[in-house]
């Protein structure tokens, strides 16, 4: 707090820094640090003794989820829509970003407002609505269901990060492509989009995370065909005779897309969360 | 930079308005028509006019689980925003470090919701639950399930766990784009750490700060995973804040026409904020731009 | 669309709700509306005003049923004077 910043201050000051961030990242990394090695326990060890690392190290957590078809279908089921939903969420957001970044038209700022309400309204308000309108044109218990459900999120999400990113590219590109005579289909596809591929992976990213991550309403629109992992295992928490283990280890294995994901896109990350648009 | 006005542009929108109406506009017809009938049996509809909203807003269940919202996100915005902003000050600036730093701290946002609620609901336990362990270990009593207070100190330590890296990103991205002439300047006029901070780096954040407060508000009040898979509203009604109330309503108990009306103010409260959100942001873009 | 249970006055509304928005795009193309800087600070155009309008005439209505034993119309004069102060000062 005192003027002078000689060199004997900043020592300390360095320090503190660091003290601050160790503890913060402790603070976050000891939670899953117990949850994975619980995953490593028997359930007689979590139970009785209480023990900081896997005594008696086991995978048998793990046997059981890749092997119980009750299980590792919540996974497929998951995997499948989100995989839906991240591709079409990019396939209409792609066009409609570049409009709102190239182009002024009628309403457009409302528009993107009531775009970006959908993104901020609660998945809860729209649980009821879309389980009668599913359930009426026989889509309940589909992935295909939960997927365009979780558009409602996600597509104005896409629309919203590509847009930033599509305003990074100037548009002296695209006249020049026109002039040279390319059509806009041709230039848009050959062109432009392997220019923003950066913006498109990040884009993709998050859509996969939102949906990977979201529990209340692919648990409404599903039953059992389509049952994804996250409803798998709220199920098993209410259900009598709590298996800590095989939960541990079906948390686990559901950070694990994250972790990979990330571990790829981690030069963007500080630039996608930068815009805000998350 | 303004943009050529092109009505053709609305083309390249159809299929995003297609899309989001289907899944956005319908449903939210269909709430305001629910919201103005009785049901029996989800098939036969009777007009009760507006009934369902005098109860509501009459009666303790709404206001209540109001009240607990609106205390549940201050006290987030409290603790998480300049937990935030101090972590992005301490965060290594360059090399290695930095990124696993960054890859670190975006891990728990990345975890689904519902195995954030598990990773507490463990770790909080007395009986196999680290921190529940250590805690009791010192003598205090302490169970989330028993206690609202102890359920509160959880939901709140498990947000506060889960977001404030999201705080501390986006601070970090703001204070990453001052220029280093900033910093040599206040070097030589022998400026203090804190009016550093003070008029130099609080200024350049104000942008990604207000985006910090408003996204963790809105988050936070709309919370249903997390504290439903912990808690599941409980102990009694302390934690039931208001999208788990409305899900109890909605697909709970199935009454289609107070759920409806529910949805419908919790929505209105919501438009609003957006809309204040989206004049502050566009405002900020603005100056952002002509500074 | 049965289990939309729509009803008389809430497809009245939604009709009118459209109405209102094609005769203000209408008006737009005829005659643009040229953003002004009102009480509140911010800029706003036509639309802007009309959906302040909108969504503060909701809060009225739903403080009315709330707070006020009257009948429904008196929220209605209300929201009309509101919406004359919001298009004339904001």
């Amino acid at each position: 707090m005192s003027g002078k910043p000689s060199l004997a201050k900043r020592i300390p000051k360095i320090r503190l820094s660091a003290v601050i961030m160790t503890a913060y990242l402790l603070f976050l990394l000891i939670p899953i640090y117990w949850l994975v090695s619980m995953s490593f326990k028997s359930n007689s060890e979590i139970l009785n003794s209480f023990t900081l690392f896997p005594a008696d190290f086991t995978l048998k957590n793990y046997e059981t989820i890749l092997t119980d078809p009750s299980w590792y279908m919540g996974y497929v089921n998951s995997f499948i829509y989100v995989s839906l939903n991240t591709l079409i969420a990019l396939l209409v957001a792609l066009p409609a970003a570049y409009a709102f970044s190239r182009y002024r038209f009628y309403g457009d700022n409302h528009l993107f407002f009531w775009l970006l309400t959908n993104r901020m309204a609660p998945p809860a308000v729209f649980a009821l609505p879309f389980f009668q309108l599913y359930s009426s044109v026989s889509l309940f218990d589909t992935h295909i269901a939960v997927a365009l459900a979780h558009c409602l999120f996600n597509v104005p999400l896409a629309v919203w990060i590509l847009e930033g990113f599509m305003r990074g590219v100037p548009r002296e590109i695209d006249e020049t492509a026109f002039i040279d005579g390319y059509g806009f289909t041709r230039f848009f596809t050959q062109i432009f989009i392997p220019m923003i591929k950066p913006g498109i992976g990040v884009t993709a990213f998050f859509c996969f995370m939102f949906s990977w991550v979201e529990l209340l309403l692919s648990r409404t629109l599903t039953s059992v065909d389509a049952k994804p992992i996250t409803a798998t295992m709220t199920r098993t928490v209410s259900a009598s005779g709590l298996d800590w283990g095989v939960l541990a280890a079906a948390g686990v294995l559901t950070i694990i897309p994250g972790a990979i994901v990330i571990y790829f896109v981690r030069s963007y990350i500080a630039k996608g969360f930068a815009m805000g648009r998350v | 930079m303004d943009k050529p006005v092109n009505q053709r542009a609305w083309i390249l929108v159809l299929p995003v308005v297609i899309l989001v109406a289907f899944s956005s506009v319908i449903p939210m017809m269909t709430v305001v028509n629910y919201s103005f009938q009785d049901t029996f049996g989800g098939n036969e509809f009777f007009w009760v006019g507006l009934e369902w909203y005098r109860e509501l807003l009459r009666s303790e269940r709404l206001w209540d689980a109001l009240g607990r919202q609106l205390l549940f996100s201050a006290i987030i915005l409290a603790i998480e925003i300049p937990l935030g902003i101090l972590v992005a000050l301490c965060m290594p600036k360059k090399g290695w470090i930095a990124s696993l730093c960054l890859v670190l701290m975006a891990l728990p946002l990345l975890i689904p919701y519902n195995v954030v609620g598990t990773i507490w609901q463990i770790f909080g336990r007395s009986d196999i639950g680290l921190l529940g362990r250590i805690v009791s270990d010192m003598g205090i009593s302490y169970n989330y399930a028993q206690n609202a207070f102890d359920a509160w100190v959880t939901v709140i330590a498990m947000d506060v766990w889960h977001w404030t890296s999201l705080v501390a990103l986006l601070s970090y991205a703001g204070l990453r784009s001052i220029p280093n002439a900033y910093y040599q300047a206040a070097q030589i006029d022998q400026a203090s750490r804190w009016s550093v901070f003070r008029y130099i780096e609080l200024p350049k954040m104000r942008g990604v700060l207000i985006i910090a407060v408003l996204l963790r508000f809105m988050d936070s009040f709309m919370i249903y995973t997390e504290p439903f898979v912990l808690t599941g509203g409980g102990p009694g009604n302390a934690t039931t804040f208001l999208s788990i109330d409305l899900v109890k309503m909605a697909l709970g108990q199935f009454d289609l026409g107070p759920a409806a009306a529910f949805s419908l103010m919790y929505f209105l409260v919501i438009l609003l904020i957006s809309y204040v959100f989206y004049t502050v942001m566009i405002t900020t873009d603005k100056d952002g731009a002509t500074q | 669309m049965e289990w939309m249970a729509w009803t008389w006055p809430t497809a009245l509304f939604f009709a009118g709700l459209a109405a209102v928005l094609a005769v203000m795009a209408a008006l737009h193309i005829k005659y643009p509306s040229t953003p002004k800087t009102g009480v509140l600070g911010i800029e706003t155009m036509r639309g802007d005003r009309l959906f302040i309008s909108l969504l503060g005439s909701a809060f009225i209505n739903l403080a009315w049923i709330g707070l006020v034993d009257a009948p429904q119309y008196g929220a209605l004069i209300v929201c009309g004077l509101f919406a004359l102060c919001v298009f004339r000062w904001v």
